[in-house]
């Protein structure tokens, strides 16, 4: 399938304007669920950090240290990327899915369109752009909504929070973020590229395409979370 | 011209083309009939590319479209037009963006030429006020319509139709057979349709070929179909009382114009030309 992508465009035009389509239905269309959770996310971690530092001696800005490492080395890229698997490879699968029932790629390729050129490659590169961005506003959050609860709940104070961050932060943690959020939007966008376009049948299998592109999606995220962080860390 | 010459095709261990030719004339609506399953649907796949043949040779005006590279292939594809059983249009675009998206991808000209082309298009097949409408918000009839508007856009040398009225009432159907056969004979295509309407076969068949069980059983124009013999071909054509006294009166009446003899004349040099037999 991924071979097939790639021939000359018919037309570089249509080509940028359905790759940016696919932008925007990646990016702001996934941005509302990232925003949620990563807020929750973030709260979620101060609280349970702060619950089982008991030690008077360890200093409390320790908390917002566990909470942005924990966020940046694996909340944000796999928990978003688990999300993201829900929301875009069911969107994936199901539109290729249907486009296929459909026969609207048959009809593309009568007219002597590369369907997969132009339906697959933009929604893997849209994926390759857009996941990492979303990952990396998700930690934003994540850390923000840290902060917030903290302070809210009476746990930590923000100057102790924002001394936290600061102390022994390590810019090769983002490097290994962005490069896992790389890998899980590739395998995102075409294991569920890969489901849908090549769907035979018709609603059930849609719905039966989505579901199998949103677990194998999962499944290979999962498994190439420990394959990295073995490799990388 | 599209001519098959000994087209097979198989699934598995099941064999669905055992060896057609057939001949889609120039200029003309070229039927392809036969119940389900007889390997219609596949024979029009294999004719367009979406299936490839196991054996035979498929020309177009003489050159083998099976042996073509992907790129020749997209040359002879930009000259097909295909009409759809479903329609097959965009869900996200409206009823002007899937006329226009041939245009936009293959079109040459300004914006304002492609914008001209496509009203151009919607006014022939009736739906200038639907333009803005997406396909979820329009009946069948019009679908089929929107699908024939998109197909002819780039003014194709060939137009493929599958199942055409499927799902359509009488009337519509009378009116997208009527559509497709102006069609054919205002642009002058080698239209090829895929039907089980017996209406569409009276009517718009120039050039008939029957499929029976992956093998063509028949082939000739309609006015030769009310005087074949073929039992097979009778009974799948002439299934019910009121088919078959229409047939008697089409008897009939191509008898008494002489158009049969008219027909007999011109069909003399075709060998292709299906069986025929004099009325008593």
């Amino acid at each position: 399938m991924l071979k097939g992508m790639f021939s000359r465009p018919e037309n570089m035009k249509m080509y940028w304007k359905q790759f940016m389509q696919q932008c925007v239905d990646i990016g702001v269309g996934s941005f509302g669920i990232v925003f949620i959770i990563s807020l929750f996310m973030g709260g979620v971690t101060t609280l349970q950090t702060a619950y089982q530092l008991v030690n008077p001696i360890i200093p409390k800005s320790t908390i917002a240290q566990v909470v942005r490492d924990t966020i940046i080395l694996e909340f944000a890229p796999t928990l978003t990327s688990i999300v993201l698997a829900g929301v875009v490879g069911s969107k994936i699968a199901s539109e290729l899915g249907n486009m296929r029932v459909t026969e609207q790629i048959d009809a593309l390729e009568i007219m002597g369109i590369n369907t997969k050129g132009y339906l697959i490659l933009p929604k893997i590169l849209a994926a390759l752009l857009m996941i990492p961005i979303l990952v990396m506003i998700s930690g934003f959050l994540g850390v923000w909504g840290g902060k917030e609860a903290g302070v809210l709940s009476g746990i930590i104070s923000p100057d102790e929070f924002l001394q936290g961050l600061r102390q022994d932060f390590r810019a090769y943690n983002v490097f290994f973020a962005l490069a896992k959020s790389y890998t899980f939007g590739f395998i995102i966008a075409s294991v569920s590229a890969y489901y849908g376009y090549n769907v035979k049948g018709g609603a059930l299998e849609i719905g039966k395409a989505s579901t199998t592109s949103v677990v194998v999606s999962c499944v290979l995220v999962l498994f190439m979370d420990y394959a990295l962080t073995a490799i990388l860390l | 011209m599209i001519e098959l010459q000994d087209i097979k095709k198989g699934f598995g261990d099941k064999e669905i083309l055992k060896g057609v030719s057939a001949v889609m004339e120039s200029g003309k609506v070229n039927l392809i009939i036969g119940a389900s399953g007889s390997g219609k649907t596949v024979m029009m796949k294999c004719m367009v590319g979406l299936i490839e043949v196991d054996a035979g040779k498929i020309l177009y005006d003489g050159k083998d479209f099976t042996n073509m590279d992907t790129h020749e292939r997209k040359v002879i594809r930009q000259e097909i037009g295909m009409l759809f059983q479903g329609s097959a249009l965009f869900d996200s675009m409206t009823v002007e963006q899937n006329v226009m998206f041939p245009l936009e991808m293959f079109g040459t000209g300004s914006y304002r030429d492609k914008k001209k082309r496509v009203a151009e298009c919607l006014e022939r097949v009736n739906l200038k006020d639907a333009a803005k409408k997406f396909p979820a918000e329009i009946s069948g009839g019009m679908k089929k319509r929107v699908g024939i508007a998109r197909a002819i856009v780039l003014n194709p040398k060939y137009l493929f139709c599958d199942e055409p009225n499927s799902g359509l009432d009488p009337q519509t159907s009378l009116l997208i057979d009527q559509l497709i056969k102006e069609l054919t004979v205002e642009y002058n295509i080698t239209t090829v349709i895929n039907t089980h309407d017996m209406n569409t076969v009276m009517e718009s068949g120039d050039h008939i070929v029957y499929m029976y069980q992956g093998q063509k059983q028949w082939e000739g124009s309609n006015k030769e179909i009310v005087f074949s013999n073929d039992q097979l071909l009778n009974d799948f054509i002439f299934a019910s009382e009121f088919l078959r006294e229409a047939k008697e009166m089409r008897q009939h009446e191509l008898f008494s114009s002489g158009k049969w003899k008219e027909d007999l004349k011109n069909k003399a040099g075709n060998p292709a030309g299906g069986d025929r037999q004099k009325p008593e």
